[in-house]
């Protein structure tokens, strides 16, 4: 019956996410509010099909946040996040001081306390990581200005988190609810500060070494066994390692696998890590907006419509006043601003933690609590509308990123991709970059991959086979695609896939043999290079050599042998289908064709007849040759 | 040390019995050396160094090839214009080929009368390879009177064997030094 109900449970949550992706994306909303929708819709005060467990899913669904900034870490490399450290430091202090100030005022001036103000301003000053994120995404506006700007102050409140949770029993009036759910780090109760603080950057520092240090070895045995789920248990056991760590040193999770996935940024396993972690992520932030959307408390919300509803549209405002004139101060220009602006305006999921805790020490009695809680739902909920309601106003001075970055992103920005780095492929590599063209390269090899990256060529360890990997590898942006592997079979799921999503690419394939060859033509492909033809012409050029041929005319022969060869391949791909009988006897014909030409029979279109002067004309000499002068 | 080298270029040697035969009794000419351009660069990859250290070894260099469209077959263009490079073969520092003897021994399809004003090739053999002549100048060589084989792919077994002779002869008296210019050298 459990197992049951667990099913059941998962079916309506799956069925869900798809039609709230399909049917957001259907109406131009966007996935996140279409998750959000139909948790409300699915929810208690909807249809009632799910019910009070929606608090666990939530915090199940919250790994999904931790994923997502893991593969945000990723993304960012340490140079880069540098570069970032005034927009972090500067405009992220900025605003939760600002902010904090700001809401407390005015939960001040609506007669409240200033010690529980406080605690609220401090608590929505907060804004959604994952909705935020994920919208700006959606909307490919990360790389912008605005997405840049917003990146860098959900990290800062990530940061402040932990300062505020240590501020929020201070600003007790009420008696104590006993501890709340959430801290785990009690063991550390009773320690000095400085002990914990210890602990804490003990903590970070392990992160740190672990995902530079131990990673590597361990994602190469893994590699070795060439078993893809072991990958992915093995990404999934450091992201669920390292939060379960952060949790018990009190930090933010999220906080830990962003350093961890930072750190990693540089790695040859990168794009693995993507591919392997972008599905995940994608299911759980999915079950985390829909858990909001389930969580959103329609009964206290018709019981004090007015105070919630002003609460949420109070703390829009504020807060997206405040952003905007904070981001002008940061010398922003007025589109970006606003984009900005709305994008933080909304509450975060981690007010839910924050109201929880503070009610726990007695900041807010019961129904302050629930009144923040629905309007922190609400204003998140608000927060898709609001970035894409702000992007459309600002469409036009938009579509262009704002903040083109430098050459950070080499490896994405290669104009080719090269699948298979083996003994073909690291050639064409090679050649290409002593041109200064720089390839990105997937190899699944890793003994390949670790000496190809100590003699500096970038190459990222990476099943090629896997369509999803071509999108890490940049192919949206690549102008070429080789792919140089072994199998034939693995080559035509590329072709397909490449194809199929990124018809832009000119695809370079090898083929080892001619029935390879005649495959691949099958296929619909142009440009294929088999891979001992060239290697057998110039041997058997230099077979004709040592029997006495003349040099260049041995040369020239093998060149003219390989132009025709690749006309005749071709012709007989399509005789290939037909019965046997007639592909044996165009075979015949193209062989004596062949032959006929290379023997420079007269009278042929193809032969060579180069440096052959009109009176030696050949028809007209005795000579068994034709002669030049 | 040898005294004349011959650069020679045929791309379809084995079709052209004149300049196998010609190629042959230079071959066997004392004091001459063959380099065949076609044979040690299929590819056309020039190794211009290597080029230039052979030339540096002779005082007399002839160019042998067919007259291929009133010039010479591709490659050699191509090696005249990747080896004689400025400030080593021209220019102010270009004094490698100075006053060396640049000769030409060519195989032409027409007949002797062929090659004048009221021929069917309208100028004179010199005046065609005066591109050649100007080159010689412009390095700073003196510039043979050209060896010509008329009607090469016409002649007849005993007229070949005879030019081939000829062709002996000619080169040894440009190794001696003895035979009449074109254009002088430079003082």
């Amino acid at each position: 019956m459990a197992f049951e109900s667990v099913f059941l449970q998962a079916f309506i949550y799956l069925a869900a996410a798809l039609v709230a992706v399909v049917a957001g994306k259907r109406l131009g909303l966007g996935a996140v509010l279409g998750y959000l929708i139909i948790g409300a819709a699915i929810g208690p005060w909807g249809l009632g099909w799910i019910g009070g467990e929606s608090e666990q899913v939530t915090h199940f669904a919250e790994f999904g946040v931790v994923v997502m900034l893991f593969l945000v870490g990723l993304e960012m490399r340490p140079t880069e996040l540098w570069r970032m450290r005034r927009q972090i430091f500067g405009l992220g202090g900025m605003q939760v001081v600002l902010c904090a100030l700001g809401l407390a005022g005015a939960a001040v001036a609506f007669g409240c306390h200033w010690k529980p103000a406080l605690a609220m301003g401090m608590i929505l000053a907060m804004s959604s990581t994952a909705i935020v994120l994920q919208s700006l995404a959606e909307k490919n506006l990360l790389r912008t200005e605005a997405g840049q700007n917003s990146f860098a102050v959900l990290l800062f409140q990530d940061l402040a988190v932990i300062p505020i949770i240590a501020l929020l029993p201070l600003l007790a009036t009420g008696a104590a609810h006993g501890t709340a759910g959430h801290a785990s780090h009690d063991w550390m109760e009773g320690w000095p500060a400085w002990g914990r603080g210890l602990v804490t950057v003990g903590a970070v520092v392990l992160v740190v070494v672990i995902a530079r240090l131990a990673t590597r070895p361990l994602f190469r045995a893994i590699a070795k066994t060439r078993q893809r789920e072991a990958f992915t248990a093995a990404a999934l056991m450091l992201i669920i390692g390292i939060a379960l760590l952060m949790t018990k040193v009190g930090l933010s999770a999220a906080l830990g696998t962003f350093v961890a996935g930072v750190v990693l940024a540089n790695s040859e396993y990168r794009h693995e890590l993507e591919s392997d972690l972008e599905p995940f992520k994608g299911l759980l932030l999915g079950l985390f907006f829909l858990g909001v959307g389930v969580g959103i408390d329609f009964g206290h919300i018709g019981r004090f419509p007015g105070t919630v509803l002003g609460l949420a549209a109070g703390l829009i405002v504020v807060k997206a006043v405040m952003m905007y004139a904070l981001a002008r101060l940061h010398r922003s220009p007025r589109e970006p601003s606003f984009v900005f602006a709305a994008a933080l305006a909304g509450g975060g999921e981690f007010a839910f933690v924050l109201i929880g805790l503070a009610l726990g020490s007695g900041v807010f009695d019961e129904s302050q609590g629930k009144t923040l809680t629905a309007g922190v739902a609400i204003s998140m909920a608000a927060t898709p509308l609001l970035i894409l309601a702000s992007h459309r106003l600002t469409a036009r001075s938009m579509k262009k990123p704002v903040v083109e970055r430098e050459s950070d992103v080499q490896d994405e920005g290669a104009p080719v991709i090269i699948c298979g780095f083996g003994r073909f492929g690291h050639i064409i590599g090679r050649l290409l970059r002593t041109q200064g063209i720089h390839s990105t390269v997937l190899d699944n090899d890793p003994d390949q991959v670790d000496t190809l990256r100590a003699i500096g060529m970038p190459v990222f360890f990476g099943d090629a086979g896997r369509p999803d990997m071509l999108l890490t590898a940049g192919a949206a942006r690549a102008k070429i695609l080789v792919i140089a592997l072994k199998d034939v079979a693995t080559t035509l799921n590329i072709v397909e896939t490449a194809r199929k999503h990124f018809p832009h690419l000119k695809i370079f394939l090898r083929a080892h043999s001619r029935a390879e060859a005649y495959e691949l033509l099958d296929a619909g492909e142009e440009r294929i290079y088999r891979d001992t033809l060239d290697t057998s012409l110039t041997l058997a050029t230099d077979v004709l050599r040592e029997l006495g041929t003349p040099a260049y005319t041995a040369y020239r022969v093998a060149k003219l042998y390989r132009r025709r060869d690749e006309i005749f391949l071709r012709k007989m791909a399509k005789h290939r289908h037909k019965d046997d009988d007639a592909f044996i006897s165009a075979a015949r014909e193209v062989q004596r064709t062949l032959d006929q030409v290379m023997r420079e029979e007269p009278g042929h279109d193809f032969g060579d007849e180069g440096w052959v002067p009109p009176g030696a004309d050949p028809n007209a000499k005795p000579s068994p040759k034709p002669e030049s002068l | 040390m040898e005294d004349v080298l011959v650069i020679f270029a045929h791309p379809a040697f084995h079709r052209s019995r004149t300049n196998r035969a010609l190629v042959a009794a230079a071959r066997a000419t004392e004091g001459v050396a063959v380099h065949d351009l076609y044979e040690t660069y299929p590819d056309f990859l020039v190794d211009v160094r290597a080029e230039q250290r052979l030339l540096e070894q002779y005082r007399t260099v002839v160019l042998q090839h067919p007259f291929f469209w009133y010039s010479s077959p591709a490659l050699l263009k191509e090696w005249l214009d990747l080896v004689l490079q400025f400030n080593w073969a021209y220019g102010p520092d270009g004094r490698a080929l100075r006053g060396k003897v640049l000769a030409q021994a060519i195989t032409a399809g027409g007949p002797e009368d062929a090659y004048r004003r009221e021929g069917t090739n309208h100028f004179s053999v010199r005046e065609l390879l005066s591109p050649f002549e100007q080159t010689a100048r412009l390095c700073g060589m003196a510039y043979a009177e050209a060896f010509t084989v008329h009607a090469a792919n016409h002649i007849t077994e005993e007229t070949r064997d005879e030019a081939a002779r000829d062709y002996s002869r000619w080169l040894t008296s440009l190794r001696a030094g003895s035979v009449s210019l074109w254009l002088p050298g430079p003082e």
